[in-house]
């Protein structure tokens, strides 16, 4: 049984037919990434998952269940957490307030204050700045604020929606090597991006989407080196 | 930002073969509708009150006033998507200006406020003068209120019309007696116009009382006119592209604010000339209460119902609720109760109101169109 | 300076009730960006709604509501606000979930249209004979009427004295209580935390499992049980109560609006500061320029704050979506 299985996903933006029938699914412990350029499909993906979006038609099974139609607060709370583009941190409030959302709909105090202690000692750069207001952050820090409140809800299966988008390379490397060793302590993740060459060097396997369609799948590393995605994604000649 | 989700993105206008045309150059063409309406005025003026008696023609001029007031306030609310709920403000101010212009004016003119000359005789040409004149001082009044517009969106331009309305209630309630003896007042000089003598909290009592089917549905005719040249015109068309998408409208070099302000003026010159005609109607005294809010929320409720961007659908809104609780006298208390749920239901059900942004020819478009194709 | 005592006295009165029902405004349009017109409504059925248990619980206590030679025990005064406060919570439940809920993603007009429908609805059926009637009504006196200081000023030959009365110490320490648990609960739970994180986003917001429906009703019961404890303070001021559709009410209720305009609407602490910027410039223009104008001071002053800074005294600079 897969963690998440896609299965003939489609949905439209009244008139505009966004994805038309794509399957995919992620494996217990994977990395996957879906990439593919702007406009592809990729968001919408992941936000008819988490329940933002009311699909069309075709099924989504999270754990072998099906959360067709469910509320998407219901879909967070079973442990499928959605980080979305732009990083969804909340300006308004403190970072510190902000990464306690993460644990909003847990009670288990000292395992939550266990797994804060965790992502602060991941992300260092988020534990000196938890008493600023969250919309003062860099693009990077909150990035970090971001994955790291996703991890105070204990993910099986983390989305993570361009986490490199508008972030300086070095950073990139940092966000990238966290992914990886996120996944390596347990956790599930599905990666959207764009930066295909990054996605491509951390994921177990790949999706490509094209206008709402699935074009290629494969492990990343034979996906990384077919001439047809390096030309169309990886800027290669 | 803010949009209206119930319309497809291309707005669709009434196409120009349909009816009523908005083509130029051709005089007689854009002349018909206006020759028109006056015909029908005169018409009722001289047969209805024979025919169905007093109390059914006192109902069709309230709803030609009501009318006026709703279609012009559609103008602001249906065609351009601002929100403004102090409706009845600038009909008050039109209302009080032509009442202190009638009622002195004939003091001065003729020695007394009572009613002078008979149909279309000078009294009544006074009449339609200080309406007139009403109209434009409640334009300028609109020019004001409309500024803010520049600066302020949906809700917040709500609340600074609906402040206005306020405003003119509670300075209305503060005007000074009204002055009954003619020469009393021709001998009393300026300084008894301060505070102005419009009898403060119980109203302006007393005036003559001139409103007629005739003047009241000639000024229907105009206005209905101006409204739909002005949907179906350059500028009309501008302002709907305001209320669908600002931005979009700006980038296509339209001026919005000109095109909001300009709403405002004409809005609030209809309704200072319809407030006009209400102050002189008979058994009807123009208070402070008929500025308020409570008021403006009628009209609101005919632009809603009828269709906001809809002359006709409001049009027929504004009659409708006139006469229905005229009809249901039995029924009063139960009438606000009615028409706030129809509000809630029509929200929930048809947010677009009954005819939407269309006229109620354009149901009969098709069958034009089926026709004009069928001949050679 | 009696009088500028007094003026001050009744304008922290008056501003603590304006305070209590911007409240409900701004923690609306904060988390639904819509002017809730309908509650002004609210304040009215929360005084409406104590007026009559005052008028059941009285007697059967064998008391006159209506010729108090004996004042009620104070516990009285507490029960008719606490349960008007539940009442009227559990009616903003409904009308949120009924009239407001289908239009979550609807265009804001809709809503404000909306929302004057429920206005109107709830004035008029307030009206109607089987609920409180068409007709006004005095509000029994629950609370005792001591005096709880006497100020003497005098100016030379003459002395006089300013009483501080009861009543509007109630007003105040009540309104105060309320508004610090509200701080409280906004700035400092989990549960305000989410609210705020609503306010700001909602989508994002459900993304971490936060219950946006709950997180709005709730809102709605605590505006409107907030708007309740108005009602009932109001009228413990001003016994002579108008009948439900009265234009005194629904002035009560835009002023308070314009409060929560001017202080910046969606935030908590503006709602405070605009109910008392208001209350004093209606009370000191009421007493040092004229009493006839004191609506008009508001709107104006609400005119001028709207074109100088139209996000308010504490509102943040507003941020249009493309």
């Amino acid at each position: 049984m897969s963690l998440l299985a896609i299965k003939d996903l489609s949905v439209s933006y009244g008139a505009i037919q966004a994805l038309s029938g794509i399957s995919l699914h992620v494996e217990d412990g994977e990395i996957v990434t879906l990439i593919g350029g702007n406009g592809a499909g990729k968001s919408t993906t992941l936000r008819t998952v988490s329940g933002l979006l009311k699909p069309g038609q075709g099924s989504v099974e999270f754990e072998g269940k099906s959360i067709h139609g469910t509320a998407p607060h219901r879909i967070a709370q079973s442990r499928l957490v959605h980080v979305p583009e732009g990083r969804g941190i909340f300006a308004n409030l403190s970072v510190e307030e902000n990464l306690m959302l993460g644990a909003f709909s847990r009670h288990d105090a000292d395992q939550i204050a266990a797994d804060r202690e965790r992502v602060l000692t991941l992300f260092p750069r988020v534990r000196e700045r938890l008493r600023q207001q969250a919309g003062t952050l860099s693009g990077g820090e909150q990035q970090m604020l971001a994955i790291g409140r996703a991890l105070l809800a204990r993910p099986k299966l983390l989305m993570l929606d361009e986490p490199s988008l508008g972030l300086a390379p070095q950073i990139v490397q940092t966000i990238f090597q966290v992914i990886q060793q996120i996944n390596r302590e347990g956790t599930t993740i599905l990666l959207v991006e764009q930066n295909a060459s990054m996605a491509l060097q951390v994921a177990h396997r790949a999706y490509v989407i094209e206008v709402g369609r699935i074009q290629i799948e494969g492990p990343a590393r034979e996906l990384a080196a077919s001439d047809a995605v390096r030309k169309a994604y990886l800027g290669a000649h | 930002m803010p949009r209206d989700s119930t319309q497809s993105p291309q707005t669709r206008l009434t196409p120009a073969n349909s009816g009523f045309s908005g083509t130029t150059g051709n005089a007689w063409y854009g002349l018909f509708p206006l020759v028109a309406g006056l015909a029908m005025a005169t018409a009722l003026q001289f047969i209805l009150p024979g025919a169905a008696g007093p109390y059914y023609s006192r109902i069709v001029i309230d709803a030609g006033i009501a009318i006026v007031l709703a279609v012009s306030l559609n103008i602001v609310n249906g065609m351009t998507g601002q929100f403004s709920i102090g409706h009845a403000g600038f009909m008050a101010l039109g209302g009080y200006t032509a009442g202190i212009l009638t009622h002195y004016g004939s003091m001065l003119l003729w020695g007394s406020a009572g009613r002078h000359g008979g149909f279309l005789g000078s009294g009544e040409l006074l009449f339609a003068a200080s309406c007139l004149a009403g109209g434009l001082i409640s334009a300028v009044a609109g020019y004001v209120v409309g500024l803010p517009s520049l600066r302020l969106r949906g809700d917040y331009l709500a609340i600074v019309t609906l402040g206005f309305g306020e405003i003119m209630r509670v300075i209305l309630q503060q005007t000074g007696r009204v002055i009954d003896d003619a020469e009393k007042f021709r001998s009393g000089g300026l300084s008894q116009l301060i505070p102005p003598p419009v009898g403060g909290a119980v109203g302006f009592d007393g005036l003559p009382k001139y409103t007629s089917l005739f003047w009241v549905y000639s000024l229907v005719t105009v206005t209905v006119v101006v409204a739909y040249r002005l949907k179906v015109s350059s500028p009309g068309r501008a302002m709907i592209s305001v209320r669908e998408d600002e931005i979009a409208a700006q980038a296509m070099g339209v001026d919005i604010a000109r095109q909001k302000v300009m709403a405002f003026v004409i809005a609030a010159f209809f309704a200072g000339a319809a407030g006009g005609m209400f102050a002189h109607e008979s058994g009807v005294i123009i208070s402070p209460r008929d500025a308020g809010f409570q008021r403006s929320f009628d009209y609101v409720i005919m632009t809603v119902l009828g269709g906001r961007g809809s002359i006709s659908g409001v049009l027929i809104a504004a009659a409708v609720l006139t006469a229905l609780p005229e009809m249901l006298r039995d029924f009063e208390q139960y009438r606000l109760i009615v028409y706030a749920l129809l509000l809630i239901m029509m929200m929930l059900v048809r947010p677009q109101g009954l005819f939407g942004i269309h006229e109620i020819w354009d149901l009969f478009a098709p069958f034009l169109r089926r026709q004009q194709k069928a001949a050679p | 300076m009696a009088d500028l005592v007094q003026t001050l006295i009744t304008a922290l009165a008056i501003g603590s009730l304006y305070a209590l029902i911007a409240l409900g405004y701004t923690m609306v349009y904060g988390i639904l960006k819509f002017i809730n017109f309908a509650h002004s409504d609210i304040v009215v059925l929360g005084a409406w709604i104590s007026y009559t248990l005052s008028s059941k619980l009285l007697p059967r206590l064998g008391l006159d509501p209506h010729n108090p030679v004996t004042p009620p025990p104070i516990w009285v005064a507490a029960v008719v606000l606490i349960l008007s406060m539940i009442i009227c919570g559990l009616i903003g439940f409904v009308i949120e979930r009924l009239a407001y809920k289908p239009l979550r993603r609807a265009p804001r007009l809709n809503v404000l249209i909306t929302a004057i429908g429920v206005s109107l609805l709830l004035q008029n059926l307030g009206q109607l004979n089987f609920m409180f009637g068409a007709s006004p009504q005095k509000m029994p006196a629950l609370l005792p009427g001591w005096e709880i200081a006497t100020l003497t000023f005098s100016d030379g030959e003459s002395a006089r004295s300013v009483v501080i009365n009861l009543v509007d110490t109630v007003i105040f320490a009540t309104s105060a209580t309320l508004m610090l648990l509200l701080q409280y609960l906004v700035f400092r739970t989990k549960l305000g935390t989410a609210m705020r994180a609503v306010s700001f986003n909602p989508d994002n917001a459900a993304l971490l499992g936060i219950p946006v429906d709950r997180v709005v009703s709730f809102t709605f019961v605590l505006g409107s049980a907030l708007a309740a404890a108005a009602g009932f303070l109001y009228v413990m001021k001003y016994p002579g109560m108008n009948q439900p559709a009265h234009t005194i009410w629904v002035l009560l209720g835009l002023k308070a609006f314009v409060a929560a305009v001017i202080g910046g609407i969606g935030n908590v602490r503006g709602a405070v500061l605009g109910g008392f910027v208001i209350a004093f410039v209606e009370q000191f223009g009421a007493f040092y320029i004229s009493s006839n104008y004191r609506d008009v001071y508001v709107f104006a002053l609400l005119i001028v704050i709207l074109l100088v800074r139209p996000t308010g005294l504490l509102g943040s600079p507003l941020r249009e979506k493309v």
